[in-house]
């Protein structure tokens, strides 16, 4: 009797559990302001090129994705997550692939359709086949197309223009780019620092690579990803060139549009990417060619945001085929 | 030889609580729960009764099926009860419940010194069986069928694994520090049973005064000893064959298919102290560590002591433990009371608390592939995960090789969104196995 009674007590008091029982301080909240953090220095340049239109664009993305998901939890009577910071990062990423100076109803409405219809909808952060910030900028695009195209005038050396690199490459040519810019050395250098016109958080070649560089660092990307990417957007663009095979500046568009921003950052979320470093690096080499195609032979002048968005189609195919290498089936 | 390692986990060792302690030796106990099943087989069946008066060593449950083992008495004293009792893996076993007279008397004719050299490798095997050994590693397979390998699966290596890749546990660590001459015998035994040339001895090289130990011990034995880099789960033989040897066991077999047999450094000193000395397996080293526990030690126990005797002799409890596991933290088994015995596969207990446990609530998936990346059996753990929420067997069975996992638990140590994808995939495995039986 009085043994029974022992163990009954022992019972209430131990936790039972399957193992393993210790556990990695790990956690999506970590994960996604790591990656916040990783963002914070293009995020200050941006505001230092761009001025004040670009920070109140950034601020509205932001927050507005933050109170879209908390009202989607709240109404779904889900548990409110925003302190993960997923929602931070979606909306922070979707103003930074916005023009500096849009009305700021764009990127609040940029943030509802990316929180509310591409994460929401599907079931919330782990669910969503498509990565939310690309097509909050997709559906931009394809309701304000002129607000979506319209840059501030930039003073680039002694020039002001209100064209971005790959605009001017896209209707007048390759030549008429580098006239605008002076010479290639100075086209170079323009687009590694960011003095350049284009989206907000896109511009600085060096400070998103140090960004991703931590990512990598920290082990939250897998450099197969970004490094797949620009290479084939470099070796394509070279192949492709304008004056015939062989004839084309890689470097130009390896650091040109929204591609550096796209492959460390966009590429590499691992809701809609594939989760095997082999069907990694499948997607990163389809988004280089698509991005390549759309650069080259498309309507658009930059295709990184529509490319991404087409290989989160095929990342459940990716997944399903190929699949890690197992132990003792050889 | 050492090729590029790719799978596994750092986790902090834990282990300086115990590794610089010497093993005690253990004060006899009040009583002995010995469950007739403490291996992976058949259970023996009980050869005694209540009321029985049995002496230290005696044969107590007979494994007579072909995969099954011996159990001994591990103290003289009275039979006081022959029931189901709760066992540490199994929920409950029957078991033979022996009450201490005092005066730990061996049965008659034990010890027995042999000069092993003279004897023949079946009559070694037989001393082997009869001694009820099994792998002392975890696995309690029992050795004398380790030992015995089909005509069709020649051996030509004996991997040692002393590789101790669970935090927390220092129990083969100090054995080997302390036991080294004992084990040396053991693996010279098992050496000349299986009749091969290569020995191999594989130890973590967060160990390097074992290394050294035993590489000393072991000159001019023709026994390599070789340090495998810290990674859990080293430990695994399947992971440390493919280190070593750089085989991988076909999915499904044993690694005798492929020419190897594993043995656990502390299965060796069992072996010398059975063949040598006529003793059969009635102790073991066993780490009793974790944040409740008062004074953390090694201690040299009689199987069967019971769990709390255990922590009493290690000046009991700081405070409640939240678990209490037998082995270690990452395949151990959580327990719902101390009154559970040692038995002959637990290497820890671990009590556990409130610093230790750190798992959260769970969220979906965010397929961050940090599970893919680590899984040293190259499955996908997050797919399985999502398979086992869903009850899809087949698919886990038949696309995401839901058998090939052998739960050490990487997968789940390392989740951001603190999925339980072990407990997914024990669950799948259950339903998959209702579903064949039917």
């Amino acid at each position: 009797m009085s043994t029974e009674v022992v163990q009954d007590e022992q019972i209430e008091k131990m936790i039972v559990s399957s193992s393993p029982h210790m556990f990695a301080n790990n956690s999506i909240q970590k994960i996604m302001w790591t990656v916040n953090l990783a963002l914070l220095p293009a995020v200050i340049f941006a505001v230092y090129h761009f001025g004040m239109p670009a920070l109140q664009t950034l601020i509205a993305g932001s927050l507005s994705a933050v109170i879209f998901e908390a009202i989607t939890q709240k109404i779904l009577k889900k548990k409110i997550t925003v302190s993960d910071g997923s929602a931070f990062l979606c909306g922070l990423l979707l103003a930074m692939c916005l023009p500096p100076a849009v009305p700021l109803f764009v990127p609040i409405v940029g943030s509802f359709i990316a929180i509310v219809v591409a994460k929401h909808s599907m079931g919330g952060l782990g669910y969503n086949i498509f990565n939310p910030a690309h097509i909050g900028r997709a559906a931009l695009m394809v309701s304000w197309p002129v607000l979506m195209t319209t840059w501030t005038a930039v003073t680039i050396i002694d020039t002001t223009t209100s064209a971005t690199p790959l605009n001017i490459f896209k209707l007048q040519g390759y030549d008429a780019l580098i006239n605008t810019f002076g010479s290639q050395a100075e086209l170079y250098r323009s687009l590694f620092f960011g003095l350049r016109n284009g989206c907000i958080g896109e511009t600085s070649v060096i400070l998103l690579v140090l960004g991703g560089l931590v990512l990598i660092y920290k082990r939250l990307i897998d450099w197969v990803v970004p490094v797949t990417m620009i290479a084939t957007v470099g070796l394509l663009t070279w192949l492709f060139g304008p004056h015939g095979l062989m004839t084309g500046d890689p470097l130009f568009h390896m650091m040109a549009g929204g591609l550096i921003i796209g492959a460390f950052f966009m590429a590499t979320d691992m809701v809609t990417t594939p989760i095997t470093r082999k069907g990694k690096l499948i997607f990163a080499a389809g988004a280089g060619a698509i991005t390549v195609l759309i650069r080259l032979v498309g309507g658009y002048p930059e295709g990184v945001c529509y490319s991404i968005l087409l290989m989160n189609c095929v990342t459940p195919l990716i997944d399903r085929y190929v699949q890690p290498t197992l132990y003792g089936r050889k | 030889m050492l090729g590029k390692i790719k799978w596994g986990i750092h986790p902090d060792t834990h282990k300086s609580p115990t590794e610089g302690k010497a093993i005690e030796s253990n004060e006899l106990p009040r009583k002995v729960i010995l469950p007739v099943r403490q291996h992976i087989g058949a259970p023996g069946e009980p050869m005694v009764k209540k009321g029985d008066m049995v002496k230290k060593g005696q044969l107590i449950a007979a494994g007579s099926a072909p995969v099954s083992s011996n159990v001994h008495a591990t103290i003289s004293g009275k039979v006081v009860d022959v029931s189901d009792k709760p066992h540490p893996g199994l929920g409950k076993c029957l078991a033979i419940t022996i009450e201490s007279d005092g005066l730990d008397e061996w049965e008659e004719g034990l010890p027995t010194e042999r000069d092993w050299g003279k004897l023949e490798s079946s009559e070694i095997i037989e001393i082997i069986k009869n001694a009820g050994i099994v792998g002392l590693g975890g696995a309690t397979f029992p050795t004398y069928v380790k030992l015995n390998p089909p005509k069709n699966s020649p051996i030509d290596t004996l991997i040692i694994n002393a590789a101790e890749c669970e935090p927390f546990l220092t129990a083969d660590h100090r054995i080997m520090l302390e036991y080294t001459e004992r084990i040396v015998t053991g693996i010279l035994i098992i050496k000349k049973v299986l009749a091969v040339d290569k020995v191999i001895v594989g130890i973590e090289d967060n160990k390097m005064d074992a290394v050294k130990a035993l590489t000393t011990a072991l000159a001019g034995q023709a026994v390599q000893v070789v340090a495998v880099p810290t990674r859990y789960p080293h430990g695994s033989e399947k992971m440390l064959i493919k280190t070593i040897l750089n085989r991988e066991v076909p999915s499904g077999k044993l690694p005798m298919s492929i020419g190897v047999v594993v043995q656990n450094v502390g299965t060796a000193v069992a072996v010398c102290d059975a063949v040598r000395n006529g003793i059969p397996l009635i102790e073991r080293v066993v780490t009793v560590s974790g944040s409740a526990i008062k004074e953390p030690k090694n201690l040299n126990l009689r199987i069967g002591t019971t769990f709390a005797d255990a922590v009493e002799q290690c000046g009991g409890y700081k405070f409640p433990p939240e678990k209490l596991i037998m082995g270690g933290p990452f395949m151990g088994v959580t327990q719902y009371t101390a009154d559970v015995p040692i038995i002959k596969g637990a290497n820890g207990i671990l009590a556990f608390g409130k610093e230790e446990i750190n798992d959260g609530p769970e969220s979906p998936c965010i397929r961050c592939g940090q599970c893919v990346e680590a899984c040293p059996c190259g499955l996908n753990p997050s797919m399985l995960s999502i398979l086992g929420e869903r009850s899809l067997v087949d698919e886990a069975l038949n696309e995401y090789h839901l058998l090939d996992c052998m739960e050490c638990g990487c997968c789940t140590y390392l989740c951001p969104s603190k999925r339980k994808i072990v407990h997914y995939i024990r669950y799948t495995k259950k339903l998959s196995a209702q579903k064949g039986g039917n």
